[in-house]
């Protein structure tokens, strides 16, 4: 038994998947509680992200319920071609000219937080790089070839893959350090790992609308059962207390 | 009054003769340990997979256009529908967990040997109906790993020769798989294999009783009639059908409130790991819900790694350890054949690995951590020293059966104790 535990243990981490391509992922330490952050993801979502991507399973009224938004000012702010709350979060892109114009139709992002997982998406959209040979002169690290033009860039600036010179054997070599932006964009370098972190919220958030709901209920489920489990031994061993 | 109604009753319909037969004047071995509770568990979880099961057919579309997005439906348009969704997918993988933890408990305690052949029969025949059940229900979400698991496993079919490639049509409904092959998966998913499932637990069940329960000693607690003495026998009252038949060792307890209690003690820690998972954790890191099935079917698009769920892994790994793709078919089938011929196979006549000899005990374990390893193999990524591995893995679940068949005729054993231990 002590065995069978021991291997189960040490196949566990295998659990955890790497599909980053080998690119070492960013830890994205969101949280499903912050109501700020995730109202900013959903801005960040609506101007940035809608344009060529849907939520064809999430509705507007539901993501208004749970991130405290009043029905009124989300319609005003978050809603900009006038459909009813109760509709999907859609846009009006025929997708067989989107795959015309990327290569492949735009995924849906509903559940994009569940396929990928909340640290591949910080990552990816915090490592776009200036590459001119691609169609929209961008590449990514975790995400090789991709389709996408830096969408972001409003925000972050033009993003660059820089290196330093290194002594390395008595030769001056460069080493690659990381990307970073020219500056042009809106927001600072850490204004903007937060704006990414609050859009990567908002993902994870309509991957699963029912995580928070389902902890709490869960919760009283483990303390009602612990409480079970305790009468419920006692019966048995009162029982079972004459059996020799 | 209610007593006139229920004698009323139950000179038309048996109930408490039933009842007291099966569910409550049965005899019990007293020393059936932790190993013994996985059986009333799995019956649970059977439970919780057909009324769960219910409910989800109520708000579900199975068609290849529908059948995604209903899921989404389920998760957030439908009251607690999310819960139904989690009790009935982490239920799919605590039905494996469960069933193989019982199906080990039978391999260690000798619980298919005589007179228990058809008994283990009717287990195994459960398990594979179990594994057509689980393959046909991972397809019906119409995500991508369905849809890819779907393709790779159906067309495993296409390897037997001369009927292969038309066989694979027939049972697709198309030329592909597509959305008719979504609707008879849905078919047979929700009445014809809960229908057989349900009937041969019932014989599973019918079984065990006429023969009565095995325990960790092996020790038979019926006696010849007449050959005990009022001192020995047991002072709990049991059924007359098995006192009219045999003397009852004084080394049994009656199934209720004994062994209803002991199994509700299970129950209730079972339930513990169960709501953890299903509340905090329900795709248990990409094991029970994986990762690309949250991405819709795509015909057009094939995952990077195409991986069965957990629970079929180790006979994955033997599938894809066999270079030729026919060969690969008939092992994997072979592996569960072997098992299914265990009461054969075996050639000894002590039941428990207490008792047996000390080879035994380590075929046994070795063969655990072989199906463990295996498992693993079959679910990671292909690398060049998986191959080998999982070729060496296959050869030695095979040598388990091999060798148990060579040193069971004329084994060395311990003296089995007349009267249960412990």
């Amino acid at each position: 038994m002590k065995k069978l535990i021991l291997v189960l243990a040490f196949l566990l981490p295998n659990a955890v998947f790497a599909a980053g391509g080998g690119v070492h992922l960013d830890t994205a330490n969101y949280d499903l509680t912050d109501k700020a952050s995730l109202q900013n993801g959903a801005k960040l979502f609506q101007n940035y992200c809608l344009g060529c991507h849907q939520m064809q399973y999430q509705r507007y009224q539901r993501a208004f319920a749970d991130l405290g938004i009043p029905v009124e000012l989300g319609q005003e702010n978050l809603q900009f071609t006038g459909e009813k709350p109760g509709e999907f979060i859609k846009n009006g892109m025929p997708s067989e000219s989107a795959a015309k114009w990327f290569g492949a139709p735009p995924p849906d992002l509903t559940l994009v937080a569940r396929v990928r997982g909340a640290d591949w998406l910080y990552t990816y959209l915090r490592t776009f790089y200036v590459d001119e040979s691609r169609p929209f002169g961008v590449n990514n690290l975790v995400f090789p070839e991709v389709g996408m033009p830096h969408v972001l860039q409003e925000l972050q600036g033009l993003p660059r893959k820089t290196t330093e010179q290194h002594m390395v054997d008595g030769e001056m070599v460069d080493r690659y350090v990381g990307i970073k932006s020219d500056g042009t964009g809106e927001l600072s370098p850490e204004e903007y790992d937060s704006a990414v972190l609050d859009l990567v919220n908002y993902l994870v958030y309509t991957g699963e609308p029912s995580r928070l709901e389902s902890e709490s209920i869960g919760r009283w489920v483990l303390v009602f059962l612990l409480v079970f489990f305790v009468l419920i031994y006692l019966l048995k061993k009162d029982y079972w207390r004459d059996v020799h | 009054m209610f007593k006139n109604l229920m004698d009323w009753i139950e000179y038309r319909l048996p109930i408490m003769r039933v009842a007291n037969m099966h569910a409550i004047q049965y005899p019990a071995p007293r020393n059936m340990n932790f190993w013994y509770v996985f059986g009333f568990l799995a019956t649970i979880v059977l439970v919780n997979q057909l009324v769960t099961g219910i409910w989800l057919t109520m708000s579900f579309e199975p068609s290849a256009e529908r059948a995604f997005a209903s899921v989404e439906y389920i998760m957030r348009d439908v009251e607690y529908g999310w819960i139904l969704r989690y009790m009935h997918s982490t239920g799919a993988s605590a039905f494996f967990i469960v069933v193989y933890l019982h199906m080990f408990r039978g391999m260690i305690y000798g619980s298919y040997q005589k007179p228990r052949e058809l008994l283990w029969l009717f287990g195994m025949f459960i398990y594979l109906a179990l594994m057509a059940e689980a393959f046909m229900g991972y397809v019906l979400p119409w995500g991508q790993m369905s849809y890819w698991g779907a393709q790779v496993i159906v067309s495993l079919f296409s390897a037997i020769p001369v009927i292969g490639p038309d066989l694979v049509i027939w049972i697709q409904g198309d030329y592909v798989i597509s959305g008719a092959t979504l609707n008879r998966f849905f078919a047979l998913h929700v009445i014809a294999l809960p229908l057989v499932i349900v009937i041969l637990v019932f014989l599973h069940i019918v079984a065990l009783h006429e023969v009565g329960s095995n325990n960790p000693d092996g020790t038979d607690v019926k006696r010849k009639k007449g050959s005990l003495t009022e001192e020995e026998k047991t002072k709990f009252k049991m059924h007359e059908y098995y006192t009219s038949k045999y003397d009852i060792v004084d080394d049994i307890v009656p199934f209720f409130p004994h062994i209803v209690l002991k199994d509700l003690v299970a129950f209730s820690l079972f339930l513990i790991a169960f709501c953890y998972v299903m509340f905090f954790n329900p795709g248990m890191g990409g094991y029970f819900l994986e990762h690309p099935n949250f991405e819709i079917a795509n015909p057009l698009k094939t995952p990077e790694h195409i991986f069965p769920v957990w629970y079929f892994t180790p006979f994955y790994a033997i599938l894809k350890a066999v270079p030729h793709k026919l060969g690969g078919v008939i092992c994997m089938f072979a592996a569960i054949v072997a098992l299914a011929l265990l009461p054969w196979i075996d050639r000894g006549r002590v039941k428990s690995w207490r008792y047996r000899c000390g080879l035994h005990r380590w075929n046994l374990i070795v063969f655990a951590g072989v199906f463990i390893f295996l498992g693993y193999l079959g679910g990671t990524p292909q690398e060049a020293w998986k191959i080998i591995a999982s070729q060496i893995l296959t050869i030695m679940y095979f040598g388990f059966f091999f060798l148990l068949w060579i040193y069971s005729k004329n084994e060395k054993t311990k003296p089995v104790p007349a009267r249960i231990t412990g």
